[in-house]
């Protein structure tokens, strides 16, 4: 199965849970209290969230935290950044072409 | 020199599309020109450092492309696909990168006129699911990052 960061962020249940955790550290319970969904499904969404890297969950006494780990999402803007950058280049020198071309005209 | 216009590349989770847009200080005519004529879509199109080989080049509907990007070390990079509907106001065509072959995507790019005989391009990809989209950026990447640091290198040498 594949994990990775973008298919963490792929479910609004998960990005609802990310911005929720982003706030405040919270139980399971205390993120379940938020949502409609089941408990066991928002189990499910957090252990997703665990195995990309985006949520550890800390047991404390008797209760388990489920604490948002932000540093990977760096990881989607910058490839769309790199990606921006290819697209950056090839098109300032379309520009140099274009400016060939009005002087031609 | 007219200030440099940006490239917005808008790709959301979950998607298999995404769309990139950037305008050009230049009239419509003059940038569908350069999309079409051999001579003048390879001074653009290839990354720095990079041959750029059109081996096929028939941008008219129903035509094919393919061209090769050659690193300094002879690494070859092919892509090919086909020409659809072409026009000033907008251009369609398949593109597939061979180093991830059976991965197409619809490319579709509209070119609209702007006051001030300026242009804006959009491209909308569309991919056949979420993770070519997110493969063929990760692969395009790569360039775009080497080519990040020789430009980085062309300015910094520039500067000293």
């Amino acid at each position: 199965m594949r994990r990775d960061v973008f298919q963490a962020i792929a479910d609004p249940n998960r990005r609802a849970i990310l911005s929720l955790l982003a706030q405040q550290r919270l139980t399971l319970n205390g993120v379940a209290e938020n949502f409609r969904i089941s408990r066991p499904a928002v189990s499910r969404h957090i252990k997703i969230l665990k195995e990309c890297g985006l949520v550890v969950v800390i047991p404390q006494g008797r209760e388990r935290f489920v604490e948002a780990r932000f540093d990977k999402l760096g990881e989607v803007a910058d490839w769309i950044e790199q990606y921006r950058q290819l697209w950056e280049a090839r098109f300032d020198r379309l520009d140099d072409v274009l400016e060939k071309l009005k002087k031609e005209k | 020199m007219p200030s440099k216009n940006k490239v917005t590349v808008t790709a959301e989770p979950g998607k298999q599309e995404l769309f990139i847009t950037r305008e050009f200080d230049a009239p419509r005519e003059l940038v569908y020109k350069a999309h079409i004529d051999p001579k003048l879509y390879v001074q653009w199109l290839g990354p720095h450092g990079y041959e750029m080989i059109l081996e096929t080049f028939e941008p008219v509907n129903g035509g094919k492309y393919r061209y090769v990007h050659k690193d300094k070390e002879g690494n070859e990079y092919g892509f090919h696909g086909t020409f659809h509907a072409m026009s000033p106001e907008s251009m369609i065509q398949t593109f597939e990168f061979e180093g991830y072959a059976g991965h197409v995507s619809l490319d579709y790019m509209t070119l609209e006129e702007l006051p001030g005989n300026r242009t804006k391009a959009t491209i909308h990809s569309v991919f056949q699911s979420v993770s070519d989209r997110d493969g063929i950026i990760q692969n395009g990447m790569e360039t775009g990052v080497r080519e990040g640091y020789e430009r980085l290198d062309d300015i910094l040498g520039g500067l000293s």
